[in-house]
């Protein structure tokens, strides 16, 4: 086994430290040695977009980047989307108006992006936003609510 | 995942030094090497992150053309101003390849080492021969489910699609992969699979891509990527095009046209034939129609990927003509 590497990383504005194996993912050491759940473990493969979260404020997918290598980075979750205590942020107060979820397991990655994307400048449109959010997956198939969430969150983010 | 050691590049010439060790892979975006290796495809003893070394994640763009960082990430070269006037059909394949996700994640450099996606290749568990994972070991993929693979650049070793979008438009606009000082042409890096697809770019160990340079053209300037596919987003090409197309003063007649093709060949592929049947000739559909044929010249389908054959013409026909304003 190869030698555990001490580790720092910045999650949500707090420092933590962790002792990890070196193939340990950022999803793996958020959800199994941070206790930050939200993060969803659903294809672990980069394909269905439920683990993602911010790294310096740009999403990306927590299954296929490890650990270590964020080191220094900034990394917010969905957790950390508001302060503790504060009201829903517009994204997921515009999720919850439009139903926009059933089972809600692919939500917090759903709700990372559609933050990122809107922030981007890529939520302009239906199809713009249909395009810019096709990396996340919905089995549910709760499509036309998610992008009609997008839309309004989009609105009271402008 | 397998076990591996991780070390962080503190220089490229100590990135250089540490690929070198035996088991070594470099980790740029991780979106191939940690898939793969989840896969038990990529093996790697030694992981050497480069992502934290500086100065390699620039995007330029001047007269003589445009220069990418190897570090820069996709999402962010597809939606540089300067890349988008220049470069369109860059900007395109770009952002129409994977997901915003993966693009924020995915370098320039490492967009150029991906591998093939072939069902076969990435599925060692059910599938021991695969000449690319394991030399010698034969092909299922020949005889089986062959929809995806590809109908040029095969050989009796392998017919696995190389499912680049950005590396098409590299090669139709003759870029150049920077390996610290040697400079390999895009289309010299990509290797056809022949006896040995194991081996699929012209990079050695202990080698690093440093950037991509694409030299700038009046073709690039007018050009598109035309992505077809299964489903409208965040898939790979059943067949793309990257098209580039500059016209004489009548507006009509071709000077120069650049052709490439995505998602039907072993490499990305320049399409000469159609390049050459084109060229001093008027721009009008059925020209267009006739000469896109030839890109399929010694074509191979085989069973499942017929459809490639006769789509990929109609798709570089359609992009021709959609740069071209008649379609």
């Amino acid at each position: 086994m190869s030698k555990p590497l001490k580790i720092k990383l910045h999650v949500n504005g707090v420092a933590r430290e962790l002792v990890i194996e070196p193939r340990v993912t950022l999803l793996d050491a958020l959800r199994e040695h941070l206790n930050l759940t939200g993060s969803k473990k659903g294809c672990d493969q980069g394909q269905c977009g439920a683990c993602t979260v911010h790294v310096d404020g740009e999403r990306v997918l927590a299954c296929l980047t490890l650990a270590a290598q964020v080191e220094g980075r900034e990394i917010t979750t969905v957790e950390g989307l508001t302060p503790d205590g504060a009201e829903l942020h517009p994204v997921q107060a515009a999720f919850l108006k439009h139903d926009a979820f059933q089972c809600g397991y692919c939500t917090p990655g759903q709700i990372m992006s559609a933050v990122a994307c809107i922030r981007e400048g890529h939520a302009s449109s239906d199809a713009e936003i249909r395009e810019y959010m096709s990396g996340n997956l919905c089995r549910c198939g709760a499509y036309p609510h998610i992008v009609a969430a997008v839309r309004e969150a989009r609105e009271a983010l402008s | 995942m397998r076990d591996f050691t991780y070390a962080r590049a503190a220089s490229v010439e100590d990135a250089r030094r540490l690929a070198q060790q035996s088991g070594a892979m470099l980790l740029a975006g991780g979106t191939t090497l940690l898939d793969l290796a989840k896969c038990g495809v990529a093996r790697p003893d030694h992981v050497v992150d480069i992502t934290h070394l500086k100065g390699l994640d620039a995007i330029e763009v001047t007269r003589e053309g445009a220069h990418l960082g190897a570090l820069a990430k996709m999402s962010h070269v597809a939606d540089d101003k300067a890349i988008r006037a220049e470069f369109p059909a860059v900007s395109e394949a770009l952002w129409q390849a994977a997901s915003a996700q993966l693009r924020n994640m995915a370098t320039i450099g490492g967009n150029l080492m991906q591998r093939t996606r072939c069902a076969y290749f990435r599925d060692p568990n059910s599938f021991a021969a695969c000449n690319k994972r394991q030399p010698g070991s034969g092909c299922a993929a020949r005889g089986g489910i062959t929809r995806n693979h590809a109908v040029l650049g095969t050989s009796s070793s392998c017919i696995a699609t190389n499912p680049g979008d950005l590396a098409v438009a590299l090669v139709a606009f003759d870029a150049i992969v920077h390996l610290g000082d040697r400079k390999v042409p895009v289309d010299d890096f990509f290797l056809l699979p022949g006896a040995t697809p194991d081996r699929e770019q012209a990079i050695e160990p202990g080698e690093v891509i440093t950037a991509v340079s694409i030299p700038a053209s009046a073709a690039a300037r007018r050009s598109t990527y035309l992505k077809v596919r299964d489903r409208q987003s965040y898939e790979f090409a059943a067949a793309s095009a990257a098209v580039g197309l500059d016209l004489e003063a009548d507006g009509r007649t071709i000077r120069d046209i650049r052709v490439a093709l995505g998602g039907v060949a072993t490499k990305p592929w320049r399409a000469h034939a159609v390049e050459k049947a084109l060229k001093g000739k008027t721009l009008e559909p059925e020209t267009v129609m006739r000469a896109s044929l030839l890109a399929m010249e010694g074509a191979i389908a085989q069973g499942d990927n017929h459809y490639k054959i006769d789509l990929a013409p109609r798709v570089i026909a359609r992009a021709i003509l959609k740069v071209g304003g008649l379609a």
